[in-house]
């Protein structure tokens, strides 16, 4: 048994023991879990992938004369912002797209640029065109403000993201005869590919799968600096099927991310293009699990091929909001390049990047190693198997 | 002095069932490495082929080809990977026609072998963070 604190002491000391989630994995195979579990005090787990419930919201200061932007219009490089807040403040979610984008309607649409990619200019340090419509007021009489800024000109730029991190996803393929452009990417008609997105052994929320440490609070990398946990993500829905030890077998728990955007790597912070489907951000994620005891240090020694995912169909099932499986998949078959569904050998290919995980996981172990990184107790624990915290669908009541 | 270019051959119908490669190695020493091959809906034959050999037997070759209505052209466009932005998550694994990327099981990192692509332009558009770029 050890606690946050006496961890943090030894971090101050420069005795700290951090491995990766890779790593625990031959070393309790090799020394056995008790003698790990003492040796070692911190694991680093890490995820690389798009994810779209992201965002940051911003404040401008004011220039002279003062500019009302709630209840306005906001553009960053033509994309719409948000600015239902107060005169200073926007939000710019990072799928959003500039309205003279064709979308779809040239299809596949290509969405080159996004909320996604202005995150990224930002972050690089790019200057961007601001354009402001307010309505004016006696206090903020202006109506119009163009101008050009650059992340360090606004007050705060904090990134805030209400659902990052998925625990486990599924499997996608396609039963039907023609190509299908999803948030999963391009999926080839019958059953001519097979897309996953997780990191699977590397993966947060996999390698504490009762959110035991992982809390509300939690100090984490960001994008490439510190952010917390601000609080359970959306769609959290931690009671799925689970394996006998415990990993959920479906999408199931979400955190949402705060941290300060400036200061953030654009290594870390990447704005993608989905063909037909939309713009969005790759966030790189990485969150140590303090190995206070026996049992959480035998949650971080699991291993992909003790992580299973369902396939489902994205050309019906999934899209029609049905239930479906086409079977389970470990995360060792999934990254051997070819599984098996409906008898057929489908190959496979991955959204989310486990090499660039295993980058985030080190430098999250070098942090800690240094010094410049202590752990947090969780303020809160994330609602769990045994809360009533799920995901239901929308009851919908017509409008007559 | 050797040569080596990279060309699309497009065959009439009638050729499809010749042994044309067989004879550019035969009667005009050229080696060869077939990129890409396959027979349109209009059973007209699409060869793409890097062709090797000395400079007056490659131009002999051609020639040889030109006469038989194959029409030829040069493999002009290319395609690359700014590997600063590729994140090697392995989107265009499966997307390319002629498995020019490979993930090593060792590092997990997604290799792009150049000499394999036909610049089809597939893995352009598909791949999220647009590393893969054409040139022309
Ligand atoms: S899809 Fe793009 S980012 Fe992903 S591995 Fe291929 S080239 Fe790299
Ligand atoms: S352009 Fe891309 S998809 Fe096409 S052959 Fe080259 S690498 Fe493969």
């Amino acid at each position: 048994m050890k606690t946050i604190s006496e961890i943090n002491e030894r971090i101050k000391k420069g005795k700290v023991v951090v491995t990766t989630a890779e790593e625990i994995i031959d070393l309790v195979d090799r020394k056995g879990l008790k003698k790990t579990s003492k040796e070692v005090d911190v694991v680093t787990t890490a995820t690389f992938a798009p994810m779209c419930s992201s965002g940051a919201y911003f404040n401008i200061g004011q220039p002279k004369p003062k500019i009302k932007l709630g209840g306005g219009k906001v553009y960053l490089n033509g994309i719409p912002c948000y600015s239902g807040f107060a005169a200073g403040d926007f939000f710019l979610g990072v799928t959003s797209l500039p309205d003279d984008d064709p979308k779809n309607r040239i299809y596949p649409g290509e969405f080159r640029y996004g909320g996604g990619h202005l995150l990224e200019d930002l972050v690089s340090g790019k200057d961007v065109k601001l354009e402001a419509y307010g309505y004016g007021t006696d206090c903020y009489p202006r109506k119009r403000l163009s101008a050009w800024v650059n992340i360090n000109d606004f007050n705060e730029a904090i990134l805030f993201n209400p659902r990052n991190c998925y625990q486990n996803y599924n499997a996608a393929v396609n039963l039907s005869k023609k190509t299908i452009y999803t948030y999963m990417g391009m999926l080839k008609p019958n059953l001519g590919n097979a897309h996953y997105c997780s990191s699977g052994q590397l993966s947060p929320l996999l390698n504490d799968p009762y959110y035991r440490t992982i809390g509300l609070g939690t100090r984490v990398f960001l994008g490439g600096r510190v952010g917390y946990i601000a609080w359970y993500g959306t769609q959290h829905n931690p009671k799925v099927e689970r394996t006998k030890k415990g990993i959920p077998k479906e999408p199931a728990g979400t955190l949402a991310l705060i941290g300060d955007l400036k200061g953030m790597k654009q290594q870390w912070l990447r704005g993608a293009s989905f063909l037909g489907y939309g713009a969005t951000l790759i966030v790189g994620i990485g969150i140590p699990i303090p190995l206070l005891n026996e049992e959480i240090c035998r949650f971080t020694t699991v291993k992909d091929k003790d992580i299973y995912t369902k396939i489902v169909d994205y050309s019906e099932s999934h899209p029609s909001g049905e239930k479906s499986n086409l079977g389970e998949v470990n995360y060792e078959e999934l990254k051997s390049g070819k599984i098996t569904v409906c008898r057929k050998k489908v190959p496979t290919a991955s959204l989310s990047s486990y090499s660039k995980a295993k980058e985030i996981a080190e430098i999250l172990k070098s942090w800690i190693e240094e010094g410049s990184f202590f752990l947090t107790e969780p303020v809160e624990r994330i609602p769990s198997v045994n809360s009533k915290v799920g995901f239901k669908p929308l009851k919908e009541r017509p409008i007559r | 002095m050797t040569v080596s270019k990279k060309i699309v051959l497009r065959f009439p119908p009638t050729l499809v069932d010749q042994p044309v490669v067989y004879r550019l190695v035969k009667d005009y020493n050229l080696s060869f490495n077939i990129l890409k091959a396959s027979v349109t809906p209009k059973e007209e034959g699409l060869l793409v082929l890097e062709l090797t050999g000395k400079e007056k037997d490659y131009q002999r070759g051609i020639d040889f080809l030109s006469r038989l209505k194959i029409k030829i052209q040069p493999l002009s466009k290319d395609v690359t990977r700014d590997e600063d932005r590729c994140t090697h998550c392995g989107v265009c694994i499966d997307v390319c026609p002629t498995q020019a990327f490979v993930l090593d099981p060792k590092t997990k990192r997604v290799e792009f072998y150049k000499d394999k692509c036909i610049a089809c332009e597939l893995c352009i558009k598909i791949c999220p963070p647009r590393a893969m770029e054409l040139h022309f």
